[in-house]
């Protein structure tokens, strides 16, 4: 087994702690796990993430759990490309936590920059002892074999073996510890258009989600939370409850963030529909304390105003801020401020668990990270991580949400409880009203132009609660990094004689977490926004003033790309305007322009291009996909209802209050790539930060009105 | 509790539930097609929409006794794998989906819409998709695969309703 571990080690995963049992997959029609299918059992293991089959079939681990972001796709494809099978001749199978497999969180953009090379690393080593393993059947040189399409060639004879044929030959083998690497011009389908052959069954509904999974035995459960978050219970009356049929219990239970735990109830019922009957007649009463003057989105921004009077905890300063801003011959200072956000996935949250009576647990989900939920399930259980088995399945969209395991905990709590396997489906209510969210921040921005016009001072001021702080308890004595490495100047390439970054943390008892593009969705906002205030004060054009600024080549690049695909200096109709926002984050850089026309009252978003250099990528149909996502989700982010809390509760409780953008609001949108051959960025987040900014600044242009505040109705602008 | 009679996707169930039980909880929960999703209970997501008697209808506000013995289709019953509709050729030939949870509503609605109107503009294909929510945020390949599909001759003679 050693060579095992040196074989993560050399790959630049993280070593092998965890041991669990074999995987169970989930299997479609009758929504019942079939746990005599395990695609893993009898199979040999090439290494981790390469299995074969006695049937010879070809089985990629897939480490990186698909939320729509087209993970299936992508982290497969690294493995079969230098493992030279075609995506068609093996079957994906989802990771399941175990620590063999490294890191298994779908978050920050990170799958594939992340397995770049380590997973290339592992198809690579693969294939070179599959041919060794080929080349000592044949008793030739290795040097006179090459694989290709799944099988091993003797090169002077022609004759072939199928990988299948020399598997188990080859499981014996050492693993190399530096594979050859292909080089990319050889590259046959990474960076190739390829349809997702996971597309057919999610269109005829036969695609198993969380939601879809059922186990035998299973009971099925309804949360009622506070309307208050974290009220106590004075009293629960489940007397006619208990009167539905197939209600069975009504049990206290608890909610488990991160931060702090909140009481709650939970109803078990034999089927679901008769759980949520139940939770209408469930009469429980809370203590709510003082939650309704201090659990408010209005006192928490109040904070925040009166904090940016005062100076904040210093992260980063190129020159001397104080005496450039001083000097300056326009002084600009604003405050941005961005809402609490819901994700809002259209599959609630949701988890089987079963604690079992034998110290042992098992868990069916749509989670984000096996990985983190094993460590969160071990921790919360008291139960060693190699009894717990994780099954993933399919998420019905996530953008952070499913990657917060309170959901997954309460299944846990509920099923130790009745000692049963039980599903647990929150509500759209549950989902809207109880978080976590996005966190609301505010940002106040300086800015200084001198004489000449020149944009001499820069001051990104970050002013909030903290996911660091709040969910991972980071000392709070030091600005956030996750907020201030990213606004630094070294990232963000302006180069302003003077430019500073400070943070002041404000806390809430709203639960926070990340939100697809994390802070980038908050400060792409005010950076951008006050960019173009300071270039309007320079008088000059805002893409020009970027470009003035801008000398690393591939932001350059990516505004002049937006500039031609934009046609960004041809001349508008009267009423129109043009609004562009640039903004790197996950290890991309994406610039976006829209087109505003005003209307009677407001304006109409006519067009969005939006321009990505997210480096190597594995289909750029896929980029293009995710992009337009982006470009929904930052539109929906800035025009629509935000989460606020009033009186201690959620104002919003469903999607007719917490509205998202609909297919009628949708303008034309236009993606370039950038084809740099940089090293991998993100992609399911990049494309988000600069839309709201350029909407914002495009509406400036037409309008000569200045948005600093989101969210704004495009019809009233305010 | 009674004896419900659904007829779904031409078969004949008859099930012991709640006759204020929806729709969707029925199809999924007691015949077990796990196609219709469940998104917002209060028929503003679209996610559970199926065909009662050929119209798009959203199936979490529906109780069961409502609607016994008439003609429901779901997912399921538009088209399968070896079997594609029209609609669900053309939602793989633009790559509609990213999660995919919310297509089985737009699916139906869209293979409601174009038999209704076989060559649908924008503007129609906005008024009749607009109650279903994508928040992947596909809605630019959901109207560019509706106009592929009413481009296919077959897409205009075939109608949904499974069998």
């Amino acid at each position: 087994m050693s060579n095992r571990r040196t074989f993560l080690k050399t790959l630049g995963l993280s070593s092998a702690s965890l041991v669990l049992g074999v995987s169970g997959v989930a299997k479609g029609d009758a929504a019942v796990v079939n746990m005599s299918a395990d695609p893993l059992a009898l199979a040999l293991e090439i290494n981790p993430f390469i299995v074969i089959q006695p049937s010879g079939k070809i089985i990629l681990i897939n480490p990186r759990p698909d939320m729509g972001q087209g993970s299936t796709q992508a982290v497969p494809s690294l493995l079969a490309e230098e493992l030279e099978v075609s995506l068609d001749q093996v079957s994906i199978v989802q990771s399941d936590g175990k620590g063999k497999y490294g890191d298994q969180t779908s978050g920050g953009s990170s799958s594939v920059r992340a397995l770049w090379t380590p997973i290339r690393k592992a198809g690579a080593a693969a294939k070179e002892m599959l041919i060794k393993a080929a080349a000592q059947r044949w008793s030739v040189p290795v040097e006179e074999c090459y694989a290709n399409q799944a099988k091993v060639f003797h090169r002077p004879s022609g004759k072939s073996l199928t990988y299948g044929q020399v598997a188990d030959d080859a499981s014996k083998l050492e693993i190399p510890k530096d594979p050859k690497l292909k080089d990319p011009k050889d590259f046959k389908i990474i960076g190739k258009y390829a349809p997702r052959l996971d597309v057919p069954s999610r269109v005829t509904g036969k695609a198993v989600f969380g939601i879809d999974v059922a186990v035998p035995n299973m009971v099925y459960a309804v949360m009622m939370h506070s309307p208050m978050l974290h009220s106590k219970i004075i009293s629960i009356d489940d007397s006619e409850a208990l009167k539905i049929k197939g209600v069975q219990k009504v049990i206290r239970c608890e909610r488990t963030m991160p931060h702090r735990k909140s009481e709650a109830v939970a109803i078990v019922a034999s089927n679901y529909w008769a759980a949520l009957s139940a939770k209408k007649v469930v009469k429980i009463e809370w203590d709510n304390g003082q939650l309704a003057e201090t659990l408010t989105t209005d006192a928490y921004f109040k904070k925040c105003t009166e904090a940016a009077a005062n100076e904040g905890l210093k992260a980063e300063e190129e020159g001397d801020f104080a005496a450039t801003f001083g000097a300056a011959a326009q002084k600009l200072e604003a405050l941005y401020e961005t809402p609490f956000l819901a994700h809002a996935p259209i599959e609630p949250e949701n988890a089987i668990a079963h604690v079992k009576e034998d110290g042992t647990a098992e868990i069916w989900a749509p989670i984000q990270g096996p990985d983190w939920a094993l460590r969160d399930l071990a921790g919360y259980l008291k139960i060693k991580p190699e009894n717990i088995k994780i099954n993933v399945a399919l998420l019905g969209g996530a953008f952070g949400r499913k990657a917060y395991h309170d959901f997954l905990l309460e299944a846990c709590a509920i099923s130790k409880e009745i000692k049963k396997p039980v599903k647990l489906i929150w509500t759209r209510e549950d989902d809207i009203t109880q978080g976590p969210y996005r966190p609301g921040m505010m940002a106040k921005m300086q800015g200084g132009v001198d004489a000449q016009g020149n944009i001499v001072a820069y001051h990104h001021y970050p002013i909030g609660e903290s996911i660091q702080f709040q969910v991972f308890k980071a000392p709070n004595d030091k600005p956030d990094d996750w907020i201030c490495g990213e606004l630094s100047q070294k990232e963000q390439k302006y180069n302003i004689p003077a430019f500073k970054v400070s943070f002041k943390h404000v806390s809430t008892e709203i639960p926070v977490v990340w939100w697809r593009s994390v802070y980038a969705s908050n400060f792409g906002f005010s950076q951008e926004g006050f960019f173009d205030e300071l270039a309007h004060a320079a008088k000059k054009d805002p893409l020009k003033a970027r470009l003035e600024l801008m000398t690393d080549t591939r932001f350059k690049k990516v505004l002049e790309t937006l500039a031609e695909k934009a046609n960004w200096g041809a001349k508008l109709p009267d009423g129109y305007g043009k609004g562009m926002a640039i903004f790197k984050s996950f290890g991309s850089i994406s610039a976006c322009c829209i087109t505003v026309s005003k209307q009677q009252t407001g304006v109409k978003i006519e067009k969005v291009v939006s321009v990505i250099d997210c480096g190597h990528f594995v289909n750029p149909d896929n980029v293009k996909a995710q992009t337009e996502g982006n470009i929904v989700m930052g539109i929906t982010a800035a025009v629509k209802k935000g989460i606020t809390f009033t009186n201690g509760q959620a104002d919003a409780t469903n999607f007719h209050q917490y509205q998202v953008m609909r297919i009628n609001e949708m303008p034309p949108v236009e993606i370039h790539i950038v084809e740099s051959g940089a090293e991998p960025g993100g992609v399911g987040e990049p494309g988000l930060p600069p839309i709201a900014p350029a909407l914002a600044n495009a509406i400036f242009a037409a309008t000569g009105k200045r948005i600093r505040k989101l969210p704004f109705d495009l019809k009233t602008l305010a | 509790m009674a004896a419900i009679s659904l007829n779904v996707n031409g078969k004949n169930y008859s099930l012991d539930i709640d006759p204020q039980m929806p729709l969707l909880w029925a199809i999924r929960d007691f015949i077990g097609l796990k196609g219709t999703k469940f998104g917002c209970g209060i028929a503003q997501c679209g996610a559970c929409t199926v065909h009662l008697n050929g119209k798009p209808t959203r199936s979490c506000v529906l109780p069961v006794q409502a609607i016994a013995g008439q003609k429901i289709t779901t997912i399921e019953g538009i088209g399968t794998e070896t079997n594609l509709h029209p609609v669900q050729k053309a939602w793989i030939e633009e790559q509609v989906p990213q999660c995919g949870y919310c297509q089985s509503g737009q699916i139906m609605t869209a293979t409601s819409l174009l038999k209704e109107n076989p060559n649908p503009t924008d503007a129609d294909i906005d008024a009749a998709m607009r109650g279903n929510i994508c928040r992947c945020g596909t809605y630019d390949r959901i109207k560019k695969a509706i106009h592929t599909a009413a481009k296919t001759k077959t897409g205009k003679s075939e109608v949904s309703g499974g069998k």
